[in-house]
């Protein structure tokens, strides 16, 4: 990175020179910090003390000890959240990582076609999740869209009014979203491993699925991580495709965390038990964080760098 | 270099003799190939039916093929959602991301700045962990907090409310970016500006601004499309129609428009136009600034 800078200078001269007048600096630093403790973690802390009240979003705050905790931990509704989340979060995992991996792939090691591709593949990157929602809504309407339109009978489904297939579609338009992303990341990855590591390989006669798994794959171990972190962690705040596109039904059957806290908050107005359910969707959030980061060993700085 | 010449050259091959990518002289690789073709085909269907359906009359929708273009081309559509006030959200939302993005990124340069050049200051190491915190903390976790101090701060239904909190989580990630490049920029630079008399604020802004314009373009961009999208700030902090940013108003339309599935998609594609414009304009530093972190 820094091939200009002559390491040994680098290193003795940072903590002495630029340390000492380190204070004139500091101010520089204030509003950002400033801003982001007032909105940032304020609120973190907020949360977990409002979890301990009762306040219906407009009028007074009352403690209320752990009265929000005890109904929202008897609430059958969290553990089915629990559950929603968690199927959201595994099964868009499982259909995105393969597929982003072989495009990422492809798209790496074919120059004619990158060009092309890379123009339009992207394009949902930039599209909003209502305008995604409101798009799939449409074109999935069983009246009205695509299916009943082009009178295709396999295609004329209730595929948001129908439990398994509401998460199925979810799961779909999640993929259709992040798929190139995680693309991306993993076409910058590929195309990072030596050229030479392949060469020597095809001279030993490997093929090209044999170089997948033999070179590319151990290569970018990393990058899943990364990818697979920003996946799961990300899946957890899944809140606007899934508000629009079926408003957590149909009955409950779409309603991970974030949309139950939104529904016990802002629509029954009860902000205590809302409370307790972002801290748990804070502490799952951290501990899967934790956890993937264990898994990757030394990858955590590659991560730390990109979420 | 000598497997290649065992097989049959192939004119790329030779075409690029300095090339960092895989020189193959082997067979096209159908199965990547015809998977990323699949891919392209899914990705693209949903944005062409959506806008050959914004052109079609809400008769002909239901009786033609909807994959066909329209044969009665007609702008009635667009004229219905603007109509319905779509350039009063247009508005609101160039209004929300310019005004939370600009000094979004220009404190965050500051602290990156700070951070960099202040290294060793124990002040500024805490000021830095936090931020790297931050980059875990889910605006979703934390709206209901947020929702109360709007609300005390008598800033409620206001395109303000949406402002001050999306400055605040544009922070962590641009500090942690801009950091890192103005690392990049040798140490010997910096010293010669100190040497030739100039303040810190000086260096920031002749020397640090000029060397990371790239990444302050990829940050801002990064944060912009961001916010540009957010719903979940503009949908808890605001009520009335005429505060609505796009995300929310394409959201009020659908409810609006009902059956009438070329007006939706007249919403989506005339919202949506703004930013695939952007993109044909800029698509290097937009698609560079999407992984805002990732390529270094």
């Amino acid at each position: 990175m820094t091939t200009i800078a002559p390491p040994v200078v680098r290193t003795k001269e940072s903590p002495r020179s630029s340390g000492g007048r380190g204070g004139s600096v500091v101010w520089m630093a204030l509003p950002a910090f400033v801003w982001f403790i007032f909105f940032g973690i304020i609120p973190l802390i907020g949360v977990l003390a409002l979890s301990f009240t009762t306040w219906n979003g407009f009028g007074e705050i009352v403690p209320s000890g752990l009265d929000s905790w005890r109904a929202t931990l008897k609430d059958p509704g969290l553990p089915n959240a629990l559950w929603v989340t968690f199927l959201i979060m595994a099964l868009s995992w499982a259909v995105q990582t393969p597929l982003s991996i072989l495009l990422g792939v492809f798209l790496a090691t074919s120059k004619r076609y990158r060009e092309f591709l890379a123009v339009l593949f992207f394009i949902p990157l930039l599209l909003s999740s209502a305008a995604i929602a409101i798009t799939y809504k449409s074109l999935l309407d069983p009246s009205f869209g695509l299916g009943s339109g082009l009178g295709v009978e396999a295609l004329n489904q209730d595929w948001l009014g129908n439990a398994t297939l509401a998460m199925a579609t979810l799961i779909f338009i999640v993929s259709w979203q992040f798929i190139p992303f995680h693309t991306l990341i993993y076409q910058g990855a590929v195309r990072q491993i030596p050229t030479s590591m392949y060469e020597a390989s095809q001279i030993d006669g490997a093929g090209r699925v044999r170089q997948f798994f033999s070179i590319t794959l151990p290569q970018i171990k990393y990058t899943v991580i990364t990818s697979s972190t920003l996946m799961v962690v990300g899946s957890l705040t899944f809140f606007d495709l899934i508000y629009v596109l079926t408003a957590g039904g149909p009955g409950d059957a779409t309603r991970a965390l974030a949309l139950l806290m939104y529904r016990q908050g802002f629509q029954a107005n009860l902000m205590g038990p809302a409370s307790a359910i972002a801290v748990i969707l804070v502490l799952v959030g951290l501990a899967l964080s934790l956890l993937l980061r264990r898994l990757g060993g030394r990858a955590d700085e590659s991560q730390s760098e990109g979420a | 270099m000598a497997t290649i010449t065992k097989h049959a050259p192939s004119p790329t091959v030779t075409g690029t003799p300095g090339s960092r990518l895989r020189r193959r002289a082997r067979s096209y690789n159908w199965f990547g190939g015809g998977l990323s073709w699949v891919w392209l085909f899914i990705v693209m269907l949903p944005i062409y039916w959506i806008v050959i359906t914004s052109f079609k009359t809400q008769d002909t929708y239901f009786v033609t093929n909807p994959l066909l273009p329209p044969s009665d081309f007609t702008l009635t559509n667009y004229k219905t959602v603007i109509e319905n006030d779509v350039i009063r959200y247009f508005f609101n939302s160039v209004i929300v991301t310019v005004g939370a993005i600009v000094p979004a990124v220009a404190i965050s340069f500051m602290a990156a700045y700070a951070i960099v050049r202040g290294a060793g200051n124990r002040l500024l190491k805490v000021m830095n962990s936090v931020f790297l915190m931050g980059l875990a903390i889910p605006l979703q976790a934390v709206i209901i907090p947020v929702y109360l101090i709007i609300i005390k701060l008598q800033m409620y239904d206001t395109l303000a409310a949406i402002i001050l909190p999306s400055i605040a989580f544009a922070i962590p990630l641009s500090v942690l970016v801009l950091a890192n490049f103005i690392r990049d920029v040798p140490k010997e630079l910096f010293e010669s500006m100190r040497m030739d008399g100039a303040t810190e604020w000086g260096t920031l802004w002749r020397l640090a601004f000029p060397l990371t314009r790239p990444a302050l373009v990829t940050v801002t961009i990064y944060n912009a499309l961001g916010i540009w999208n957010g719903f979940l700030l503009p949908l808890v902090l605001t009520q009335s129609p005429d505060q609505r940013t796009i995300p929310l108003a394409l959201a009020n339309f659908s409810g609006q428009f009902g059956i009438n599935i070329p007006a939706i998609a007249a919403s989506v594609t005339l919202t949506t136009l703004p930013i695939v414009l952007l993109y044909a304009i800029g698509r290097r530093q937009l698609l560079s600034g999407l992984t805002a972190g990732f390529g270094k």
